[in-house]
C-alpha cells in the first residue's frame, strides 16, 4: 500500500498546499471538513452512487477498438468518459461537489471552464439540484466553444465573459478565485480539475478515481477474457481525468502515460507542457510544476484544445512526475487534429481534442507498443470541437 | 549581523503616531506605473503629501487578492517593463529617495523562482522595511518568515473578517511586524460604501494583540479612511489612488491629483 496522499497539509511530496489570501483560509478549511466528513459517510455515497448510475451513467463502458488496434498491431481500448452524461468526466467531479454544497448549505455556485465541458456539467447538477450557477469563461474560448456556452445558458447558468490576460482557462480560474474572495460566505466553488489550493486536489481526485476503480473491475472481469492493462493513457491539462484512472493504478504494474498539448511545438514556447516542459513554482494557490519566466511571471500557455490550454497542473501530477509513478510526454496540435480524425473514421468515435492528444500518442508509439493492451482514457466526446475543426480543415 | 534598519523604521512610524494619537497612512501604488521613472516621481509627491510610508505592489501576471484597477496597473507595468527585479528596485529608491518604510507587496510565486532567501537578501540591501505576500497564509508562511527575519526584513500577515479566533491567534503567535486586517470580504478595490466590518475586526485583533493593525482593502475616501483610522493603528489606500495615475493624462497631472487626495487623506487619519 502507498502513503496515504496528500498529507495533512495538502502535500503530495514537495508539491501542493495552500496559498490562498486569508480571506478564503477559513473557507478551505471547512471545505477539507465538510468533504472529509462527507467522503466518511455512507448516506453520502450512496445518494453520489445512485445519481452516478441512474443520471450520468456510470459505469462507463470500455471499448475495444478492434479496427484501429489492427491497423496499429496493438489491443488497444477506450474508456468512454465520453459517453457519461454531458460528454465528459468532468460530472463526476460536479455531482459530488454539488451534493457537499448542499450538504454545507450553501446555495451558490461557481466555477470556471476553458473547453466548456467543466462549465456544462456543473450547470447541469445546478439545475439537477436548483442552485444558482454562473460560469467564468475567456472571451476567447466563448468564441471556440460557442455551442457549450449556449448549452449552459440553457441548463441557467449565467456564462460571464473573462477579457483579462489570453482570456482562457488561466484568467478564467483567476476570475472565479476573485469571486470568490468576495462571495465565499454564500458561494462554493467547483474547480474544474485537480488543481488550486487543498483540498481541491485531493477532493477531486477522490471524486474522478472511480474512473480507474471501474476500469480495475472492468478488465478483471472474466466474462469477455480481457487482458489487464499494459499502459494507461490519459491526456493531461489540469489532470482530473488522468489522475482518476491513475490513481487506482498507483500500485499496479501498469505503465502510467499522461499526455500533455505540445501547442506549436515545445520549442515555440507556444504550448500547455507544464510537466514536460515547465517548472516548480506556485500557480493557483498549489506548488507544483508550471509556465512561467525568470522572474516568476506566468506564461500564457497554447494549445488547439481549450481543455488542455492551462500553464499549470494539479500537483499530484507533479509529485508523479520526481516519484518516477508515471510518464509525462507531449504532442502538437497537429498531431491531435490526425488522431481526432482517425479515431472518426476508424472507429466512428468523435473524440474531444484533449482526448485526441492521448490518442495521438499511442499512434506515435504504435511501434513500441507492439502487442500491447493499451487503455486510453478517453475521457470526452468532441462534438463541441467539430465547428472549430471543420474551420482549421477550410 | 543583520541590517535591521528597514523593520526598525516601520516600527518607529507606529510609534510615532501612537504617541501622536493617530493612525499612519500607507499610500499603495504599483512600482513602474505609469514607467519606472516617473513611478518614483509619484511616491515622492506623496510622501511631501503626508504619507508616512508606502506599500509598493511589486508587478505580478496573476494577481488573485487583487481587483480590476491593481490588476490592470499590474499588467501595464508589466508591459513597460517591470517585474520583479525591477519592481523591487524601484521600492528600494522609493525608501532612499523619501526617507519614509517601504513595504514590498507581491505573490509568492515570483519569491519562489527567484528563491526566498534571495528575494530577502536583495530587498534589505534595496532599503525595504517588510513584504507583504497577498497568497501567504500563516499556514506557509514559516520558511518565508525565516529568511526574511534573518535578512532583517518584517513580514505581514493578513487577518479578515472571516478569520475566526483561533487562527487569528495562530497569526498573532508568528509575530508579524504588523497585521493587515482585510477590510471587506473582497478583492482590492474601490468601494463607494464605508465597511461594516472594521469595528468588530478591530475588536478581535485587540483582544488579543498589541501587534499595529492596519485596515486596508476598499477604502477608498477621507471618510472611509477616518473610520479605519478610529479602530486601527493604520490605513491602507490602494486602488483609488492607482485609479488616479490610470485615468491622468500625464505624469504631471498623476502627481497633482495623488498629492492631493494623499493630503486630504493625511488629513483624515490624523482626526
Amino acid at each position: 500500500m502507498t502513503t496515504p496522499l496528500p498529507d495533512g497539509q495538502g502535500r503530495f511530496g514537495e508539491f501542493g498546499g495552500r496559498y490562498a489570501p486569508e480571506t478564503l483560509m477559513p473557507a478551505l478549511l471547512k471545505l477539507e471538513d465538510a468533504f472529509q466528513s462527507a467522503w466518511a459517510d455512507p448516506t453520502f455515497h450512496e445518494e453520489l452512487g445512485e445519481l452516478l448510475r441512474t443520471f450520468v451513467g456510470r459505469p462507463t463502458p470500455v471499448y475495444r477498438a478492434d479496427r484501429l488496434s489492427t491497423q496499429l498491431g496493438l489491443n488497444l481500448l477506450l474508456k468512454r468518459e465520453d459517453l457519461a452524461h454531458t460528454g465528459a468526466h468532468k460530472i463526476n467531479n460536479t455531482m459530488g461537489q454539488a451534493l457537499l454544497t448542499r450538504r454545507m448549505g450553501k446555495p451558490r455556485i461557481i466555477a470556471e471552464t476553458g473547453a466548456g465541458q467543466h462549465g456544462v456539467a456543473t450547470a447541469t447538477v445546478c439545475s439537477l439540484l436548483g442552485m444558482e450557477c454562473a460560469v467564468y469563461m475567456g472571451v476567447k474560448d466563448i468564441e471556440r466553444q460557442a455551442l457549450n456556452v449556449y448549452r449552459m445558458e440553457l441548463l441557467g447558468a449565467k456564462v460571464i465573459p473573462v477579457t483579462s490576460g489570453a482570456a482562457t482557462l488561466k484568467d478564467a480560474v483567476s476570475e472565479a478565485m476573485r469571486d470568490w474572495v468576495s462571495t465565499v460566505e454564500d458561494t462554493h466553488y467547483i474547480i474544474g480539475s485537480v488543481v488550486g489550493p487543498h483540498p481541491y486536489p485531493w477532493m477531486v481526485r477522490e471524486l474522478q478515481k472511480v474512473i480507474g476503480e471501474e476500469l480495475i473491475v472492468q478488465l478483471d472481469g472474466s466474462s469477455l477474457a480481457r487482458t489487464p492493462a499494459d499502459v494507461i493513457v490519459a491526456c493531461v491539462g489540469g489532470g482530473s481525468n488522468s489522475i482518476g484512472v491513475f490513481h487506482p493504478y498507483l500500485d499496479e504494474d501498469v505503465e502510467l502515460v499522461g499526455v500533455e498539448a505540445a501547442g506549436h511545438g515545445l520549442e515555440t514556447k507556444e504550448h500547455g507542457a507544464s510537466l514536460v516542459a515547465g517548472s516548480p513554482g506556485v500557480l493557483h494557490g498549489a506548488e507544483t510544476y508550471m509556465l512561467q519566466d525568470d522572474e516568476g511571471q506566468v506564461r500564457e500557455a497554447h494549445s488547439i484544445s481549450a481543455g488542455l490550454d492551462y500553464p499549470g497542473v494539479g500537483p499530484e501530477h507533479a509529485y508523479f512526475k520526481e516519484a518516477g509513478l508515471a510518464r509525462y510526454v507531449s504532442v502538437t496540435d497537429s498531431e491531435a487534429l490526425e488522431a481526432f480524425a482517425l479515431l472518426s473514421e476508424t472507429e466512428g468515435i468523435i473524440p474531444a481534442l484533449e482526448s485526441a492528444h492521448a490518442i495521438a500518442w499511442v499512434l506515435r508509439e504504435a511501434e513500441s507498443l507492439a502487442g500491447k493492451t493499451v487503455v486510453v482514457n478517453l475521457s470526452g466526446r468532441g462534438d463541441k470541437d467539430v465547428d472549430q475543426v471543420k474551420a482549421l480543415n477550410g | 549581523m543583520v541590517d535591521c534598519d528597514g523593520r526598525a523604521a516601520l516600527e518607529e512610524i507606529f510609534r510615532k503616531a501612537s504617541q501622536e494619537n493617530r493612525a499612519v497612512l500607507l499610500p499603495y501604488l504599483t512600482a513602474g506605473l505609469p514607467d519606472p521613472i516617473s513611478s518614483l516621481e509619484l511616491f515622492v509627491a506623496m510622501a511631501e503629501a503626508g504619507a508616512d510610508g508606502f506599500e509598493v505592489g511589486i508587478p505580478y501576471s496573476d494577481p488573485l487578492m487583487d481587483g480590476p484597477t491593481i490588476h490592470e496597473a499590474g499588467l501595464a507595468a508589466l508591459r513597460s517593463g517591470t517585474s520583479l527585479g525591477g519592481g523591487l528596485e524601484i521600492a528600494g529608491a522609493v525608501a532612499k529617495e523619501t526617507g519614509k518604510p517601504v513595504i514590498a507587496m507581491s505573490y509568492v510565486n515570483p519569491v519562489l523562482r527567484i528563491g526566498i532567501e534571495k528575494f530577502a537578501t536583495r530587498s534589505a540591501e534595496l532599503g525595504i522595511s517588510a513584504v507583504i505576500l497577498a497568497d501567504l497564509p500563516v499556514d506557509e508562511s514559516a520558511p518565508f518568515q525565516e529568511a526574511f527575519d534573518a535578512a532583517g526584513l518584517g513580514t505581514v500577515l493578513f487577518v479578515a473578517p472571516t478569520t475566526g479566533m483561533e487562527r487569528l491567534r495562530a497569526v498573532v503567535q508568528a509575530e508579524p511586524v504588523f497585521l493587515y486586517g482585510i477590510a471587506e470580504v473582497g478583492v482590492t478595490g474601490e468601494r463607494e460604501e464605508a465597511s461594516q466590518r472594521v469595528g468588530d475586526l478591530a475588536a478581535s485583533v485587540r483582544s488579543v494583540t498589541d501587534i499595529p493593525l492596519v485596515l486596508g482593502v476598499g477604502i477608498s475616501t477621507p471618510d472611509h479612511a477616518a473610520r479605519a483610522a478610529a479602530v486601527a493603528d493604520g490605513v491602507i489606500v490602494g486602488s483609488a489612488l492607482v485609479r488616479r495615475v490610470l485615468d491622468a493624462p500625464d505624469v504631471a497631472s498623476a502627481t497633482e491629483s495623488l498629492s492631493s487626495a494623499v493630503s486630504d487623506l493625511a488629513k483624515a487619519v490624523r482626526v
